[in-house]
């Protein structure tokens, strides 16, 4: 590609700041513009230093520039998200959401992108799906999964007053991302706030349910397969330990650790949401080249 | 819950259900639920022993149906209400609507004691749904009494009308006991009752209760027998004994919960309430109770002592609800170990 697809942030708090450094670093896409309120605020500052267009004109002046944004990150809340979507659709751009709006499809870079790749909308489900839905995936892919359960233990640190004002909302669109985009038939998503000083690294257990007969070496392949694939956009990707088989069930333990770009390393659960955003986006571009659509 | 001025609520059928493996029959439930209530126990706890919504491969699978196991309860009492227990995190608000449907009439909303802002919008909805709501401050001893007291006021604010110091780890001493529960008491408005939950890891469950009623604590749990985590609960019985003769006003009496404990709660227990080794390092390093049976299943399953384990959940400060790590441990152990002899 000889062009990069210019994108733009929408909100400079935490995870915007983070999404800029990892998008400049990215091959096929470019930040051009990151939208917030306070000019003097962090984010900003930084942008702005980077050599990206800041403006507090919010998802305006976004439409206005259509070509400076061919993709639009939303780093702001739901609320937000729910007022700016319906622009940013009309503007002819393609939004890919980080807030728990789930106004889209929800997408797992290595699972579910092909689908969607024309949506106007899609949505990065939950940290806890982006660390788990791709092994229930890579197990579902080698065996049926009755029943596929997550635990996340995350740093209270790294736990905004989102998450923990409507902590159902992780729990219940995590489990139906384990069924609809990772293929168990039913699933469970519990999540652990802990405050341990210093803070923990991002931690996920992943178990599914798997048959007796099931093949293990098979399901140990596809599981190691789909570690690398994810690691490929989150370097902090990991497993603990190798799976550990029982009768009826395979449990996988999974550390996220983060790039550090802006967030501390710790708070893994931030970093794959932004890491996975820019998977998305760079997918979205190399179906857009293959497909023929100008950028 | 007329009459005396303190209420006594026992959790043998939730806490209880840790120590069953959260194998517990409709019979079982019927059996002892309806023995508490004749006995004058005034709340009566139901539920997976990690609350509504417990029911994994992470904390073990229920036997029964724990909404079946509430129905079956709410149906065998008279007096006592029934009440189940929801840790934000682990179950939903529907769970706690579909509890009220079918006859609950009180909840605990459990949370870590320095995460209770991720417990407004439950307890909103059960004060809502019309239940007595409490807020349940897990691992006490893991805050200090001024930043216990923090925290309680984001559950008061929610609606909660009582809020407990609940020792998850057996862990608080009666002096630390009487700390947290005083800060409470003076900082929360009048209206507002304190509770305390005990555990029996370091014998202390019993003294505990006494030194948290003595500071103004007007809620105090029991398990019948101590049939709970770890090395158990302040036995119901024992308390009730203990409260009327130290004078305290408690529904319950003595002659017939010494009978529940015996004939009715006594006979369903799979093991003894022990202060063993293990259930003594839980208390003395401060995990989380109902890590035990885990930490002893995976001790087994790879070759491991359940002691190295906890002694190692309590390095990483693990927090109620994280079971997933001891299998993790417990694996990391064996590959590190030598081959044991």
């Amino acid at each position: 590609m000889s062009e990069k697809i210019p994108c733009a942030i929408l909100g400079s708090g935490n995870i915007g700041t983070d999404l800029m450094y990892k998008l400049k670093r990215s091959r096929n896409l470019e930040p051009r513009v990151m939208v917030g309120i306070d000019p003097e605020s962090d984010g900003l500052r930084r942008a702005r230093s980077e050599g990206l267009v800041t403006t507090a004109e919010g998802v305006d002046w976004i439409v206005s520039h259509p070509e400076e944004c061919r993709f639009v990150f939303e780093a702001t809340s739901a609320g937000a998200h729910r007022a700016n979507a319906p622009k940013i659709a009309e503007a002819g751009l393609q939004s890919i959401d980080l807030t728990p709006a789930k106004l889209g499809p929800g997408v797992v870079p290595p699972v579910n992108i092909e689908q969607h790749w024309e949506a106007a909308d899609v949505n990065m489900i939950t940290c806890g799906g982006q660390a788990t839905i791709p092994m229930v995936a890579a197990v579902s892919a080698v065996t049926p999964v009755p029943y596929a359960e997550i635990v996340a233990t995350i740093a209270s640190l790294s736990a905004g007053p989102g998450t923990r004002e409507s902590i159902d909302a992780f729990t219940r669109t995590t489990a139906k991302g384990l069924e609809e985009i990772g293929g168990a038939e039913r699933g469970k998503a519990i999540i652990i706030l802990n405050p341990a000083d210093p803070p923990l690294i991002m931690r996920d257990t992943v178990f599914c349910a798997i048959s007796p007969e099931a093949d293990r070496d098979a399901i140990r392949a596809s599981i190691e397969q789909m570690r690398e694939t994810v690691a490929s956009y989150v370097p902090g990707y990991r497993l603990r330990g190798e799976p550990q088989f029982e009768q009826d069930r395979v449990a996988i333990f999974i550390e996220v650790e983060g790039a550090a770009d802006y967030l501390p390393a710790y708070a893994g659960n931030l970093d794959i949401m932004t890491a996975a955003a820019v998977a998305v986006g760079e997918e979205l571009a190399r179906m857009r080249e293959r497909e023929g659509v100008a950028a | 819950m007329s009459g005396a001025a303190t209420t006594l609520v026992d959790s043998t059928l939730r806490d209880g259900s840790h120590a069953k493996r959260h194998q517990i029959g409709v019979e079982q439930v019927v059996d002892v639920a309806g023995a508490l209530d004749r006995a004058g126990v005034d709340v009566v706890e139901v539920s997976h022993g990690d609350g509504l919504g417990g029911a994994s491969f992470n904390y073990g699978f229920s036997l029964t149906d724990e909404f079946e196991l509430i129905e079956a309860a709410v149906g065998a009492v008279r007096r006592a209400r029934i009440a189940v227990l929801l840790l934000p995190g682990i179950g939903v608000k529907e769970d706690l609507s579909r509890a009220r449907e079918l006859g609950a009439s009180v909840v605990r909303i459990a949370t870590h004691c320095t995460e209770a802002d991720i417990s407004p919008s439950h307890i909103a909805l059960a004060r809502e749904l019309g239940f007595k709501t409490a807020g349940f401050l897990m691992m006490s001893h893991m805050n200090s009494p001024e930043g216990l007291l923090e925290q309680a006021k984001i559950m008061e604010e929610a609606g909660a009308e009582v809020v407990y110091v609940t020792d998850s780890a057996g862990a608080l001493m009666p002096d630390t006991v009487k700390a947290r529960v005083e800060a409470l008491r003076g900082g929360l408005d009048r209206g507002t009752e304190v509770g305390f939950h005990g555990h029996e890891n370091l014998s202390l469950a019993i003294a505990n209760s006494i030194a948290a009623h003595e500071a103004g604590a007007t809620w105090i749990d029991g398990c019948t027998c101590g049939l709970g985590a770890g090395a158990g609960n302040a036995p119901t019985e024992v308390l009730t004994a203990v409260f009327e003769k130290l004078g305290i006003d408690l529904n319950a009496e003595t002659f017939p919960m010494l009978d529940v404990a015996e004939d009715v709660v006594r006979p369903i227990m799979d093991r003894p309430q022990l202060v063993d080794r293990a259930s003594l390092l839980l208390g003395y390093s401060g995990v989380y109770s109902s890590f035990l049976l885990h930490a002893e299943r995976a001790a087994e399953r790879f070759h491991v002592s359940t002691k190295d384990i906890l002694v190692e959940v309590g390095k990483r400060k693990a927090v109620g609800g994280q079971e997933d790590l001891i299998i993790d441990i417990a694996a990391e152990l064996a590959s590190t170990a030598t081959p044991a002899a």
